[in-house]
């Protein structure tokens, strides 16, 4: 089974931080945002250390809680050796883990740190994502001020940090299930093409979570996808009505819903772990539309070295349920 | 669905680049800094004294210059991006090349980050320039007889 039901998991709070791109785009009112990318530090990954260390400091400051209450910190990033979640992680004085898969990152995350403090009577976790567009760019790509015209279904790494509280006390959000994706890999080499790269995992984890569950599509009021992009999207559902025999209606995609339609450097829409917790921290959760909301994070596994070796991108999706009481 | 359905899906879903319009855009786009280019010549030529040669190596010089100083100055990628190919020229692109690999590694130190990454587009140019400059010269003496 990779599906399982938890008991009295809540999200108490989240803190979001978002970058100059992100802050134009489709949502307003981030509870903090940059002006530039190196947002006061001397280089772009250090930038993104310190918009960890931000959201998790104002998490624990909104929530009058000390370093020693927290139980574990859970964090996962792009960066080689996720080395931007460990340089955050090393300012507090918590137990730590380091999680990757990508831009699932979050919600493997949410997972790993859901099923630590499940069997406890009282406790805090803290799970922290980020992505920066700059440090990504550099480590995946070209240099940053080479400007290489890029094709249509390019996506385009969100900047932001946001860090979510995770209790045992009843509160508003509720943690409900989860659901482990396999690693899906259906020949694409192209890595300028995430969304179909990636839709292959968010389909069969979707497929996984439904059946396990014994629920119907429908059980759920939305679909929410990580980073598929605008172009992903359209061959999700295209893909599941083909593979699967699914019809997907409630559905909505982080990556395509961040940005306006007239932010052209944007591409196919936004990548990297934070622009689920973005959307649904900052969004979906404050409009109060939803009751019953199943995110998917989709992680493309890809390394420029095996990418250059031409082999195949794998892609991993992960699921998490929530409802909002 | 096997691989090979799924990539036929993903292609119909893939939008189509336009490239009769890119290449359009490279081509009038690189003849215009060819023109510009050739307008600076004449300048250097019949305002400065130079002879031909002098004069598009001066040219050279400038165009390097412009290149490397607009991409410092962080919009020469924005004009690389809209001009597709366009000023991709071999001056303007090489210098261009390097300049923006050494200002994204310009603080990871100068031997570990700038220096080592400084040809990190451009060394292909070089390494294969050099390769197919030897091979030519030797197919020119075959031919040529010297």
């Amino acid at each position: 089974m990779a599906s399982k039901k938890l008991n009295n998991i809540y999200i108490k709070d989240a803190f979001s931080i978002a970058g100059p791109v992100e802050k134009k785009g489709a949502i307003k009112n981030y509870d903090l945002e940059m002006d530039d990318y190196y947002y006061g530090e001397k280089t772009f990954e250090q930038a993104e250390i310190k918009m960890q260390r931000e959201v998790i400091d104002n998490l624990l400051l909104k929530n009058k809680l000390m370093n020693s209450e927290i139980d574990v910190l859970v964090g996962g990033d792009l960066s080689n050796q996720i080395s931007v979640s460990c340089y955050a992680a090393s300012n507090y004085n918590i137990p730590f883990f380091g999680v990757y898969s990508a831009c699932a990152s979050f919600i493997e995350g949410l997972i790993t740190a859901s099923e630590l403090i499940e069997s406890k009577r009282k406790a805090y976790a803290i799970c922290v994502t980020s992505s920066h567009n700059l440090h990504a760019e550099k480590q995946f790509r070209f240099p940053i001020e080479y400007g290489a015209p890029k094709p249509a279904t390019t996506t385009f790494t969100a900047t932001g940090a946001v860090a979510t509280l995770l209790t045992k006390e009843p509160s508003k959000i509720k943690v409900e299930s989860y659901t482990i994706g396999k690693v899906e890999d259906m020949g694409c080499k192209d890595a300028s093409h995430m969304g179909a790269v990636m839709t292959p995992a968010a389909a069969s984890v979707l497929v996984t979570h439904l059946t396990e569950l014994k629920r119907n599509i429908d059980y759920y009021d939305l679909i929410l996808t990580g980073d598929l992009g605008c172009i992903g999207s359209k061959i999700l559902k295209e893909y599941l009505k083909r593979a699967y025999n699914l019809k997907i209606k409630r559905h909505l995609d982080s990556g395509c819903e961040l940005y306006l339609k007239s932010q052209e450097e944007t591409y196919a829409g936004a990548s990297g772990p934070v622009a689920l917790p973005l959307y649904l921290f900052n969004k979906i959760l404050k409009e109060k539309k939803y009751k019953k909301i199943l995110l998917i994070g989709t992680g493309s596994l890809h390394n420029p070295f095996f990418v250059n070796q031409k082999l195949s991108i794998p892609a991993v999706a992960h699921a998490v349920s929530l409802e909002v009481i | 669905m096997n691989k090979d359905e799924y990539q036929k899906l993903v292609k119909d879903f893939t939008p189509k680049e336009k490239k009769g319009k890119n290449a359009l855009i490279a081509f009038c786009v690189g003849g215009l800094v060819g023109f510009l280019g050739e307008v600076v010549a004449m300048i250097l030529q019949n305002s400065f004294g130079m002879e031909v040669q002098e004069s598009y190596i001066w040219l050279c010089v400038i165009v390097i210059f412009i290149a490397s100083f607009f991409t410092a100055l962080g919009f020469f990628d924005n004009w690389v991006s809209k001009c597709k190919a366009g000023l991709f020229l071999p001056t303007t692109g090489f210098a261009h090349s390097v300049t923006s690999a050494a200002l994204d590694y310009r603080k990871d130190g100068l031997i570990t980050g700038l220096g080592s990454s400084f040809f990190k587009l451009a060394g292909s140019v070089i390494l294969y320039g050099i390769i197919s400059g030897f091979f030519l010269s030797i197919l020119g003496v075959i031919i040529h007889g010297q």
